[in-house]
């Protein structure tokens, strides 16, 4: 299968998966409620819920998704490496912290984008910290380095406001939070992340070919005419910003970023700048299928809370991994 | 046998040295030093690359050959001193106009994705290509030019970890040619490779040494530099011990000083010079 027949059938997957989440809430609604009402009677019920919530939660899956598997991508791109994942830039977790802070010190009560806001605001803050640790001038490890140090500082502080948190309620509350989920969000809360995300985006396109020339390692791909220096700032900060934008939607969402990319690069031959666009819209069908998943299992079994999708993804991605790494140890053997 | 061998019988080989056709200067090298911590790992080194030439950078290990190559190919920037392409410092070139200009085949080339060759060669069309725009028929030309001339027909479809390390050679000498360098600067293009794919190789790239094109190659096997190299440039310790016909460098005195070992060297269908014993370490 090559790549262009993989995309479109990424694509037909995506819209299929979208008409799904539509058409699914707390009980399943016809195709024709769902996208002919809302034009036909806005002020009908079924045209406010697919507007108020289930359009928002299944635009956020697309958005977020897209920004997690092309990340993951671009991440393995940049560092020559299959294992790893968005999260090394500090960004997920800087967005997590601030979004917990807004959600412990003013829950609500202030503005109820308070809390993605705060996620934005921290990732925008841990980016600036880890260019201002690892300097203009860096090489792709230092960034890594400064990375992972600003991870364990977010992490630390995330400890310590649970540590403080008066209640064993604010407990769960910031906890379930920081475990990922689409549920319950509003179209403000797609409007919050799309600027960011949309930039990120942007920032990523056309560094296909300079990601293709990595692999041939730095020295060589220098000699090719690639800037690495500038190439590894524009895909941190990329994924920074897009990252960042979708972590402070939706909570910590894991594994779609390092499976989504493994799983699809035989698909793009192996070439960093085909698999791009292939683990983008992979990302948003894999969390619209997580997401929908989700929804099947609180409507069909009688598990008293919704489960998270973070969870999920987690649960489904974690093995599913050890299998691919045991299936493509053979192509990444030197 | 070494007395009555050495000297006249390397000259032999510099016959078609007179067939250099023009006298153009590609490359003028001027007092290049590179300092690293603390040390000048190349010491203010000055030759000019001739078109339509061959250069073989020779030198033992630690001599600085590579890191003098790179800062030729323009990867590293020296501490002090100048390049000069065509009559245009190296540091005023756009690093598109530099890697079209300049093709630089890394020693142990890694490659980190299992690509295909045939797409690991298409790879080499990068700097020829803007940002949107389309591979075009002269890129798939370049390529199966490349592939034809590297000898990688039979491996075009496998994919590179199955390769072995003389076979991955030619495939990252390949990337290099598809990019259709007027300079090529190859780092031990040889040393992985088997006699056959080492006269391969050696021919290809003197062949590739005209039509105003020059190449530069750091070599270790003497024999070959001497049988394929228009001029041999000596270095030890960082310094540029002799520059000229491979004869006048390859004196025993300088291989001597050197390298620390005597050789015994000769020509019956094609020259060679054989390493015949340590003398001691060498003299700096």
């Amino acid at each position: 299968m090559n790549d262009r027949l993989c995309l479109a059938i990424l694509c037909v997957s995506v819209v299929f998966l979208g008409l799904v989440s539509l058409c699914l809430g707390e009980q399943w609604s016809s195709l024709h409620d769902t996208l002919v009402l809302p034009f036909a009677d806005p002020e009908s019920v079924s045209a406010v819920i697919t507007r108020e919530i289930r359009l928002p939660r299944t635009l956020i899956a697309i958005i977020a998704g897209i920004s997690l598997g092309v990340s993951g991508a671009a991440m393995q791109g940049l560092l020559q490496n299959p294992l790893a994942s968005p999260g090394l830039v500090g960004s997920a977790s800087g967005a997590a912290l601030g979004a917990v802070t807004a959600l412990y010190f003013f829950a609500g009560t202030w503005h109820p984008q308070s809390v993605p806001l705060a996620g934005m605001i921290g990732a925008l803050i841990t980016t600036s910290l880890v260019y201002l640790l690892s300097g203009r001038d860096s090489s792709v490890s230092t960034l890594i380095l400064a990375g992972v140090a600003i991870n364990a500082l977010a992490a630390a502080c995330l400890s310590l406001l649970l540590n403080l948190a008066p209640s064993p309620f604010a407990i769960r509350e910031l906890v379930l939070w920081t475990l990922g989920d689409i549920a319950d969000r509003s179209l403000q809360d797609v409007w919050v992340m799309l600027p960011c995300t949309l930039l990120g985006w942007l920032l990523l396109t056309g560094t296909g070919r300079s990601l293709d020339a990595l692999t041939l390692g730095e020295r060589t791909a220098s000699s090719m005419g690639i800037n690495t220096r500038k190439l590894s700032w524009r895909v941190f900060i990329a994924v920074s910003l897009c990252v960042g934008a979708a972590v402070a939607t939706t909570g910590m969402i894991g594994f779609i970023g390092l499976v989504i990319p493994h799983l699809l690069r035989p698909f793009a031959q192996y070439q960093p700048s085909r698999l791009l666009p292939l683990a983008a819209l992979g990302g948003a069908a894999m969390l619209l299928a997580a997401d929908i998943a989700v929804r099947l299992v609180s409507l069909y079994t009688d598990v008293p809370v919704p489960l998270k999708v973070g969870v999920l993804t987690a649960l489904v991605g974690a093995p599913f991994f050890l299998v691919l790494i045991l299936k493509s140890r053979r192509d990444y053997a030197r | 046998m070494k007395q009555s061998t050495k000297h006249t019988s390397l000259n032999v080989t510099q016959t078609d040295v007179q067939d250099m056709a023009t006298d153009t200067v590609r490359i003028q090298v001027q007092d290049l030093t590179v300092e690293r911590g603390g040390r000048a790992i190349v010491d203010n080194i000055s030759f000019d690359l001739m078109a339509n030439e061959m250069l073989g950078l020779i030198g033992p290990n630690g001599a600085g050959k590579s890191t003098a190559l790179a800062c030729i190919a323009g990867i590293d920037s020296p501490t002090s001193g100048s390049v000069v392409i065509d009559k245009r410092d190296l540091t005023s070139y756009s690093s598109t106009e530099r890697a079209r200009c300049i093709a630089w085949v890394e020693q142990l080339g890694n490659v980190h994705w299992p690509l295909s060759v045939e797409r690991l060669i298409m790879l080499g069309r990068i700097p020829h290509l803007p940002r949107w725009s389309k591979v075009t028929d002269a890129d798939y030309a370049a390529v199966e030019n490349a592939i034809t001339e590297a000898d990688c027909q039979s491996i075009r479809y496998r994919k590179v970890p199955t390769l072995s390390g003389g076979e991955r050679a030619r495939v990252l000498l390949a990337r290099a040619l598809a990019a259709t360098p007027s300079l090529l600067f190859a780092d031990e293009p040889v040393s992985a490779l088997d006699l056959g794919h080492q006269l391969q190789t050696m021919q290809l790239l003197r062949d590739y040494a005209s039509n105003q094109h020059a190449v530069v190659a750091v070599m270790h096997d003497l024999s070959l530099a001497v049988r394929y190299c228009h001029r041999l440039a000596l270095m030890h310790e960082g310094r540029l011990v002799a520059v000229g016909e491979p004869a006048a460098v390859l004196t025993n005195d300088n291989i001597a000083n050197v390298y620390g070992v005597s050789v015994v060297t000769g020509c019956d269908s094609v020259p060679w010079v054989i390493p015949e014993h340590r003398i001691s370490t060498p003299k700096s």
